[in-house]
């Protein structure tokens, strides 16, 4: 959400749909952020909590009941896509797994727009610089000759990395970006994680290090591991995609023997 | 001012409408044939339903069991299909498969191997060998993301978060596209000389359901009101497996890859109730056999406790379990609070897949208008009255491949300048509009909440002559209240709207479905009809058709099944060369 953008509070409900006086169902209050990238209010809704409820069926009990116009993305409501990725009480969340009974009775859950993005309307936002850093990244090149025999231990790994949902949460958590928003010199932790399933993929040829230091911008990283506590997949992003492929950016340019070394025998 | 003057143009040899797996796979054909491409889809890329599918690809690699070929894999579609498939689609998906699936590794795919480096398969329900080629339990999310960077690296276009509400034609051909934004509701004209549907099915019709917002009949309605033939819309395909508790999660899938690698069906006596009903496969036999055996064991007061069966896979062990099915095992740990490595998870039928759809010729996936080709869960013929797990990933690369191959092909011979009719834009636009325009009128959304309790209740499994009746009554009533509802707010990023709009092609499939169901007096594979239970081969003869009459009504009628040739003919007859 902009800087620029106000605050108002309003509250609705859904009259009739609410279980009257009596009723034993719990009632959970939501504030939703309602607006636009001019201009926002967050908005208060009362929910009825059924068992096993997660804060996107709350949405979409809003959606139905009282605000039909309240916009969010979803599709496949079983934490596979990586579409309906919020900020619930302040934290990077997928709004199809972030039960309501992990918050205290009475606790009001708050849902906002990733901060990273620029917001479209309510709890969408736009995030298609994403899609841009994905296209200049070197695809998939495979090996001449190579055979297609693989070792599920040389893929365990890498597998890991292809887990990613790409619900850009890593992305809006990051504070290369969040703070300091250095896209487009920055391609982020998803990005990297990208990467990193291509250049360990054991069949693939390609060479992306130099991209890695100059166009993504590896470097600005400074392994906080905020991406790695935010993923909903559990890819453990720090440590395996981006701490590995720092050190072989280093090594090729940064190391001082490796450099004399380069110098002394350099084709020429 | 002309009435083109006034919309955002994009001009291209063939449009995709739709990037699931037969979307981009469809996109990366037409684009490699030389084609200008521009794909179209109501979501964000990579998140169309493939992403969802779990269990594997089916195709006769031969990897892990080695008599395995397309032989084989052609029969058992025409089994699972009670022999009502399109016999051509059946025997090109099964010879193509395997190409395919290759094709995705050589594309960067990373599928589970066996211990020769190998792709690795596992069994799934009504394949003689074992023939799915699988990553986990995640697998069209490696086909989906694997395609997705395929494509995006090729100058494919892609239109993301636009819906199409018409397709626009010039002398009977193909001309275009008519859409909104949904990022501001703004219109949008795709002018092309071809187009490919590829937008997937109509669960969202159910109220209990696997299927995402997207999943609202959109392409088969755009196919039918430009004068297409729908095929077989009885044939809705009930997953045996979707969660039933706690209620926020109800419909949400469980993989057949449970039931794959081992898993057992019990009911709350403990009793492996699938020995009753299919002795031979157990478990393994076809999805419609087994969602029918859990309703039955339930309708005689032996199911679970909310309505469905006990599945148990513990005995595999945790490390098994978490390394097979990583993702079932967090589904179930963070939203049913139940550890399925130590015990079993209660699963009951949801509303799945269409095996029914847009009528298509199966060497081309042509429809019957020119320029217009489907592929996918939107074209129909392919899996006859009941798909197999598996078959829907292969069918997407197949018959995707080839919709771009032929839709491409259509462009470059039909090169002629298509013109763009101003009158058909204007009542588009007039039809998008006129939402806005009523002050009073009800919620969208209460329309749909009625129309998956009618289709979930009266079109459901288990069907009657009486239901179906009463359903097409009720879908007249709810056509009118579906044209009579009220939009709140902007045109901007307006979900209300864009449910109007969905509404109307939901409830048009929904007639489809229930005037089908109620032609076919007899039971077949996913279609069961309690007042004719058994499976009449006078009716294996005939396939289903739909169409809009001159009038705007929706007539049905029968078509004799493609005669198949001998050879294939004579290969069904043979023994099963493996004991089950």
């Amino acid at each position: 959400m902009p800087a620029e953008c106000t605050i108002k509070k309003e509250s609705m409900d859904a009259g009739h749909d609410l279980p009257g006086e009596g009723h034993k169902a719990r009632i959970a209050t939501f504030k939703v952020f309602r607006g636009d990238k001019n201009t926002g209010s967050e908005v208060e809704y009362k929910v009825p909590v059924e068992e096993g409820m997660v804060v996107l069926d709350a949405i979409h009990y809003i959606q139905r009941n009282i605000s039909p116009d309240l916009a969010v993305r979803w599709n496949c409501k079983a934490a596979k896509c990586g579409s309906c990725s919020a900020e619930v009480n302040g934290k990077p969340r997928l709004m199809c797994k972030t039960r309501l009974d992990d918050f205290s009775s009475g606790e009001e859950i708050k849902v906002y727009p990733m901060k990273s993005f620029p917001v479209i309307k309510d709890l969408a936002c736009d995030v298609s610089w994403n899609f841009e850093v994905n296209k200049k990244i070197t695809p998939f090149t495979p090996k001449e000759n190579t055979s297609w025999i693989m070792n599920q231990r040389d893929i365990d790994r890498v597998q890991e990395f292809r887990k990613c949902i790409e619900c850009f949460a890593c992305q809006n958590v990051c504070h290369v970006i969040r703070d300091h928003d250095l896209k487009p010199k920055f391609a982020g932790p998803r990005f990297f994680v990208r990467v990193a399933g291509l250049e360990m993929h054991p069949l693939d040829g390609a060479d992306r290090l130099e991209a890695l230091k100059n166009d993504m911008g590896i470097g600005f990283c400074n392994i906080t591991k905020c991406c790695t506590e935010v993923c909903p997949e559990d890819i453990h992003i720090t440590d395996n995609a981006i701490i590995p492929l720092k050190e072989r950016v280093v090594d090729r340019y940064f190391d001082p023997v490796k450099i004399i070394l380069r110098k002394l025998f350099v084709k020429r | 001012m002309s009435t083109l003057d006034r919309f955002e143009i994009h001009e291209h040899d063939v449009i995709v409408i739709g990037a699931g797996g037969a979307g981009l796979r469809a996109a990366i054909e037409a684009s490699t044939n030389g084609a200008s491409v521009g794909l179209v889809c109501k979501s964000l890329l990579g998140k169309a339903h493939t992403v969802m599918a779990e269990g594997g690809i089916a195709a006769a690699v031969a990897n892990v069991d080695k008599q395995d070929d397309w032989q084989v894999h052609f029969k058992d579609t025409m089994k699972g299909g009670k022999f009502l498939n399109n016999w051509r689609m059946a025997q090109l998906h099964a010879q193509e498969a395997p190409e395919r699936v290759l094709e995705l590794e050589r594309w960067g795919a990373l599928f589970d191997r066996t211990n020769d480096g190998t792709i690795l398969q596992r069994p799934f329900g009504g394949h003689t060998y074992k023939r799915l080629c699988h990553v986990g339990d995640r697998t069209g999310l490696e086909m989906i993301r694997t395609l997705q960077d395929k494509g995006v690296h090729m100058g494919i276009d892609v239109y993301m978060e636009c819906t199409i509400t018409k397709l626009l034609k010039d002398d009977g051909k193909i001309s275009g596209a008519f859409g909104y934004w949904r990022e501001n509701g703004k219109f949008v004209i795709f002018k092309a000389k071809s187009i490919i549907l590829a937008t997937g099915g109509v669960g969202k019709a159910y109220k209990v359901t696997s299927n995402s917002w997207e999943y609202t009949a959109d392409g088969q309605i755009l196919a039918y009101d430009a004068g297409a033939e729908l095929i077989d819309t009885e044939f809705i395909q009930f997953h045996p497996t979707g969660m039933i508790w706690p209620p926020g999660v109800i419909g949400i899938l469980v993989t057949e890859a449970v039931r794959g690698e081992g898993g057992v069906l019990k009911n709350k006596d403990g009793f492996r109730f699938m020995e009753k009903y299919d002795p031979e496969r157990m478990e393994l036999s076809t999805r419609d056999v087994v969602a029918r055996s859990i309703y039955l064991e339930n309708k005689d007061g032996r199911g679970s406790p909310h309505g469905g069966a006990f599945l148990d896979i513990s005995h595999k062990g945790a490390d098994y379990i978490k390394k097979k099915l990583p993702s079932m095992y967090h589904q179930f740990k963070e939203l049913a609070d139940v550890d399925i490595t130590t015990g079993p998870m209660e699963v009951g039928p949801t509303c799945h897949y269409s095996m029914g759809g847009v009528k298509v010729e199966a060497d081309t996936t042509a429809t019957s208008i020119p320029g217009l080709f489907a592929a996918g869960e939107v074209a129909g013929g392919m899996h006859g009255a009941n798909r197999l797990g598996g078959n829907s990933l292969s069918d997407l690369l197949v018959f995707g491949r080839r919709a771009g191959l032929h839709a491409s092909e259509y462009a470059k011979k039909n090169s002629s300048k298509l013109k763009l009719d101003e009158n058909e834009m204007k009542l588009a636009e007039k039809e998008m509009i006129s939402f806005f325009e009523r002050d009073e009128g009800e919620n969208p959304y209460s329309v749909h909440t009625d129309l998956q309790e009618l289709m979930q209740n009266k079109v459901g499994i288990f069907r009657i002559e009486e239901d179906l009746k009463y359903a097409i009554e009720q879908l007249k009533i709810l056509k009118e209240r579906a044209k009579k509802t009220k939009i709140e707010g902007s045109r901007m990023y307006n979900p209300g709207w864009h449910m109007a709009y969905d509404l109307q092609n939901m409830i048009i499939y929904s007639e489809a479905i229930a005037k089908c169901a109620l032609q076919r007096k007899e039971s077949r594979g996913a279609h069961s009809r309690i007042d004719y239970p058994n499976t009449d081969p006078e009716h294996g003869k005939w396939n289903s058709i739909v169409k809009k009459s001159n009038d705007g009504s929706l007539v049905i009628e029968k078509s004799p099944l493609p005669e198949m040739p001998k050879e294939l003919q004579d290969l069904l007859k043979e023994k099963d060369l493996v004991k089950k």
